[in-house]
């Protein structure tokens, strides 16, 4: 197992510096195809959950979800995730959702820091200034780990979060207009990488989420165990990550636009199988 | 026949993309309301680049495919506001604009403002026909000099797409690099050169 999982991540590291080694390869016709292969290869030799990183997170956050903890030494067991309290099979499938304790439409992330804090009385306010783990092989921090947790917990189950609760809804249609609108110093917006279909940018495959492979195939493989950062990454993350390269200031964590933006992919992906946590380049 | 392919190339560059209106109408209140919560307390220079200018509000709302009128007024507004080289002179240096082409360096949190914007060229067109890392958001520019010439018109009109490139089309996806500042003029005409120089290697 030791061996496979080193063999992946020299493989890995071969791939995350494909840039530059491209530039000697010259190819006729599509470029991207060798590049695609050797991509899919490793991620057939790494789809065995002994050997993908991002299972370490899994564990911790197991681990963490039943450990007694906080001001009131409880653990998340009770934690309500929208099937009811400790039902976690499957319920990562259908979020973001409508909660009514909270009158809002939540992601996984923000419902699990508001389990947090009202069973185990934590101040999450740190764990919100530096919610991911630095790039480089640290460790999950405590939020992606549980994110990590739950999610796989919903592996095998397809997305069905019906988006139809008037607040759900209104969260869809907030995420389609944030993902159309444009801002900042290069005019961005979401739908200019993700808004035609077999796109690449650079040598990067681009999802299309009107294409509904596309948007199941990335919503169902989030969180990710990123080989490029060395590190498990939350969709949370992916949306911070695409802002900051969209050259907008970091957008708040677990904020009504992270959620919208979810909410909206979410429902593109209706129907997409989840297996996570995924390996990505 | 050039003229024929230049102008299937222009279309293609420049074509917005239609997509279907699924969800439901949502007041642009609301939707400012949730950005203002997503970004809190910046300084003026951060707050500017979370505000929408008149172009951008517009083209968000149309998802990029503005009615006739609207995108004759966002091409009269852009075209009016490009800023010419000083010296009048649209062929800079070929070199420095492959580099830049090269570079997606420049504007992201923690990037050093002291150090030269990218203009990334190669994200998403095909440029030199060594390079094969390109993206294809955008046209192949392939040998984009032999078609389009090097005459005093054609170097402004490749400068002003660049500068501004909706002045030439309404809600295209290009970044207005030089309307928005994030290339200088000295850096567009030098992108001018790589794309239109017979020298560069976007014509051999």
């Amino acid at each position: 197992m030791r061996t496979t999982a080193t063999m992946a991540l020299a493989v890995a590291l071969s791939i995350g510096g494909g840039f530059l080694d491209c530039g000697s390869a010259r190819a006729q016709g599509s470029p991207g195809d060798d590049a695609d292969k050797t991509l899919e290869k490793y991620r057939a030799m790494i789809s065995d959950p002994m050997s993908n990183p991002g299972y370490l997170a899994v564990d911790a956050g197991e681990a963490l979800w039943s450990m007694p903890r906080g001001t009131k030494n409880a653990s998340l067991e009770t934690c309500d995730l929208g099937e009811g309290p400790g039902k976690l099979d499957g319920a990562y499938a259908k979020m973001p959702r409508y909660f009514a304790d909270t009158d809002r439409v939540m992601d996984a992330e923000s419902r699990i820091l508001w389990c947090m804090e009202t069973i185990q009385g934590f101040d999450t306010t740190a764990i919100r200034k530096k919610p991911f783990a630095s790039s480089g092989g640290n460790p999950a921090t405590e939020i992606e780990a549980l994110v990590a947790f739950v999610a796989n917990r919903s592996n095998g189950h397809v997305y069905a979060a019906k988006m139809e609760h008037p607040k759900e809804r209104e969260m869809v249609a907030l995420g389609e207009a944030l993902f159309f609108r444009r801002a900042s110093v290069n005019d961005f917006s979401c739908q200019t990488c993700h808004g035609q279909e077999g796109q690449r940018i650079r040598l990067q495959k681009l999802p299309h989420f009107d294409t509904p492979r596309d948007a199941q195939a990335t919503m169902g493989s989030w969180p990710t165990y990123r080989v490029s950062q060395a590190s498990l990454r939350t969709m949370q993350h992916r949306l911070w990550d695409c802002y900051w390269q969209m050259r907008m200031p970091d957008v708040g964590y677990t904020s009504d636009v992270t959620i919208a933006l979810t909410a909206y992919l979410t429902k593109k992906a209706e129907g997409g199988k989840i297996e996570v946590p995924s390996i990505k380049r | 026949m050039i003229r024929t392919i230049l102008a299937a190339l222009c279309a293609a560059a420049f074509a917005p993309v239609v997509t279907a209106h699924a969800a439901d109408a949502i007041d642009p209140a609301r939707v400012e309301r949730a950005v203002a919560e997503a970004w809190r307390n910046l300084p003026p220079d951060l707050q500017a680049r979370v505000e929408q200018d008149e172009t951008m509000r517009l083209c968000s709302q149309y998802h990029n495919a503005p009615p006739p009128e609207v995108a004759a007024a966002i091409l009269a507004r852009e075209k009016k506001n490009i800023a010419y080289p000083a010296d009048g002179k649209f062929l800079g240096d070929w070199k420095k604009g492959e580099a830049s082409a090269l570079s997606g360096f420049g504007g992201r949190m923690g990037d050093d403002p002291k150090r030269a914007n990218g203009g990334n060229c190669y994200a998403c067109h095909q440029l030199a026909p060594t390079e094969i890392s390109y993206g294809t958001l955008g046209p192949s520019l392939l040998g984009y000099g032999k078609l389009k010439g090097t005459s005093e018109a054609a170097q402004k009109e490749v400068f002003e797409r660049i500068y501004n490139a909706q002045s030439a089309l309404a809600c295209s996806t290009m970044p207005r690099f030089g309307h928005n500042g994030f290339l200088t003029v000295q850096q567009i005409t030098d992108a001018v050169a790589f794309l239109l120089d017979p020298d560069s290697p976007v014509n051999k």
